[in-house]
């Protein structure tokens, strides 16, 4: 089975990882920028950080078979530093139509202060001038009202439901989401997000219709093979393969290729040739480069 | 080196925008001009990035098609230009940084100069190609010296092939670095523009030490740096010895080398190769027809 993760900070992730996502059948990701773990000093640090999103980090993954996507926003984390959150504003129009870019994201509240909700708000703007997808972040403490209130914002700004992915959902969260026409994804993160077990529930209970499932995974204890292992524990516990291959796959398809920058045809037709440099710089360190012809070749179906 | 281009940046975007009307939809022409429209009218800068950066999104990438005619014509409308192997998206990107207006230099330079510094790869690959048909031409000196820089090859041949900025433009220093780094990486110089008007006896001597340490490590070196030699005695040492080696297409190489050197014992060189030099005097054999015949250029 292909597996799409479209949550996944790989930036703070090993090169090893990206190797085992592929023998797991994780054919393509999506790294929505968000924040480093400590917050950044200057809007220079946000440059060299989305240029690596677009660049070094799409290189990376393409030499073992993953296609790289990304979301380009600033974090509501870091909204919160106004001289800061003005200075990377100007900084995303540069960024946000690069080829590779899927929505404008992650983007909404951690703390719901009102730096938070002017720098989101200009963001869900930016999204309709450009006519993109958007990737909200729900916030982890006070989340049902948070997820509320950025359904709210994004109608307010005239985005269109299923134009929109609303993240880090759980049980309290996805029947408004649902209900509301937006897409209901699902971080697999432990202790902190939702549990893989507690995902096969939801899918039980609310099908696989707008449905998505990702990882998450960054610089924290995480598991970039969340969802290749959740769509395993979905088929063990005797949910239907159609609908994992939906919620594991399909809807994360269905849903980024609004952009018209992500495809099927972008995994299918690619092949792996790790001679290749970027800037001068290879991936390997003294290995025998791999040079495949196909894709069909590294798929484990 | 000249200093000064005059060319008509209007007749440049006139014959882009009729290449592109040829291969590209209707609605990407229109999506197009509204936004270099808007560009040249002094539209927020925001229009400007996004824009540049969507092109590819509207018009595709698939390679230009042009005839001898637009060929002709890009050539005529500024000397040097050949946007022979350039993209749909190129072309567009192209538009857009011309429709920048230029009036006020220093906001001029500062918005480009935001762009360069964020670009990927095929955008940087449009701008250093767009530089010859840049405004204020000599301000992105540095700007070009940076492109030569790259260790991205794809990117140093935007600057380094088929553009004339660099020959117009570059001092010494630059422009022999430009040519042993294209040595280096493998880049065709026949594709460098005007190179042998810009051979120079520092350029000879850098080649020759660079082909012997090649030659000391039993490597070999591409012909073609035998274009820029021959301005001692120590480049005729190098020559004659290449002279003698078992292959044909380095002794071609050599002995047109001979044949453009200044030096009177050059041709005496030359002279003990008589089958070589008949070649060379019957109009036979031309670095344009060993860089047709030996190196498989298309011209």
């Amino acid at each position: 089975m292909m597996f799409i993760d479209p949550h996944i900070h790989m930036v703070s992730r090993t090169t090893y990882d990206y190797m085992v996502m592929r023998e797991y059948g994780v054919v393509a990701v999506i790294e929505p920028s968000f924040w480093l773990g400590q917050p950044r000093t200057s809007s220079g640090s946000f440059k060299d950080y989305f240029s690596s999103l677009i660049g070094w980090e799409r290189f990376r993954a393409s030499q073992f078979g993953i296609q790289h996507y990304c979301t380009i926003g600033l974090n509501p984390k870091e909204a919160n530093n106004e001289a800061l959150a003005a200075a990377v504003m100007e900084l995303l129009p540069l960024y946000a139509c690069k080829e590779g870019v899927v929505a404008i994201g992650e983007i909404g509240y951690d703390d719901m202060t009102p730096a938070e909700d002017k720098y989101f708000c200009q963001q869900l703007e930016l999204a309709q001038e450009l006519d993109m997808l958007v990737l909200i972040h729900t916030p982890h403490r006070n989340k049902k009202a948070g997820a509320s209130q950025s359904m709210d914002r994004c109608i307010e700004y005239g985005l269109a439901p299923s134009r929109v992915i609303i993240d880090h959902n759980n049980e309290e969260t996805v029947e408004e989401v649902l209900a509301r026409g937006f897409w209901a994804a699902f971080t697999i993160y432990p202790h902190t997000k939702m549990g893989n077990a507690r995902m096969v529930e939801i899918v039980r209970q609310y099908g696989c219709d707008r449905i998505i499932v990702d990882s998450s995974a960054d610089w924290g204890v995480s598991d970039p093979l969340a969802v290749p292992k959740t769509a395993q524990l979905m088929l063990e516990r005797g949910i239907p393969e159609a609908h994992v291959k939906a919620v594991c796959y399909e809807n994360a398809l269905a849903a980024y290729s609004q952009s018209h920058q992500f495809s099927e045809s972008d995994w299918l037709t690619s092949t792996i040739d790790q001679r290749e440099l970027y800037y001068g710089n290879s991936v390997l360190r003294g290995q025998t480069p791999v040079v495949e012809a196909s894709r069909d070749q590294i798929l484990i179906e | 080196m000249n200093l000064r281009t005059d060319y008509d940046v209007t007749q440049a975007i006139e014959l882009l925008h009729n290449c592109l009307s040829r291969q590209i939809s209707h609605e990407a022409l229109i999506w197009l001009e509204e936004k270099t429209n808007q560009i040249s009218q002094g539209a927020m800068q925001r229009l400007f990035y996004t824009a540049f950066s969507a092109v590819p999104r509207y018009l595709g990438k698939q390679q230009l098609t042009l005839s001898t005619q637009d060929l002709r014509a890009a050539a005529a409308i500024r000397p040097g230009w050949n946007p022979q192997h350039w993209s749909v998206d190129q072309v567009g990107r192209t538009w857009i940084v011309l429709s920048l207006p230029h009036a006020d230099i220093e906001k001029y330079l500062w918005t480009l100069e935001q762009v360069f510094t964020t670009a990927d790869v095929r955008e940087l690959i449009a701008l250093y190609q767009s530089l010859p048909l840049m405004p204020h031409p000599e301000k992105h000196y540095a700007r070009a010296a940076e492109g030569v820089r790259s260790n991205m090859t794809s990117v140093f041949n935007a600057v380094a092939l088929r553009n004339p900025y660099p020959a117009e433009y570059f001092d010494d220093l630059a422009w022999n670095q430009m040519i042993l780094k294209a040595v280096f990486v493998g880049s065709p110089l026949y594709l460098i523009h005007n190179s042998d008007r810009r051979a120079n006896p520092e350029l000879g001597k850098m080649l020759v030490d660079y082909a012997r340490e090649r030659w000391a490590a039993k490597r070999s070196v591409t012909p073609e740096l035998w274009r820029f030699v021959g301005y001692t005695d120590t480049e005729l040492q190098a020559l004659a010895k290449v002279l003698q080696v078992d292959d044909i297409v380095q002794q071609e190489a050599a002995a047109l080398a001979c044949a453009h050197s200044p030096l009177p014992q050059a041709k005496e060189l030359l002279a003990r190769y008589p089958h070589l030099q008949a070649a060379i005097l019957q109009g036979d054999l031309t670095w344009s027809s060993f860089s047709r015949d030996r190196l498989g250029a298309d011209t």
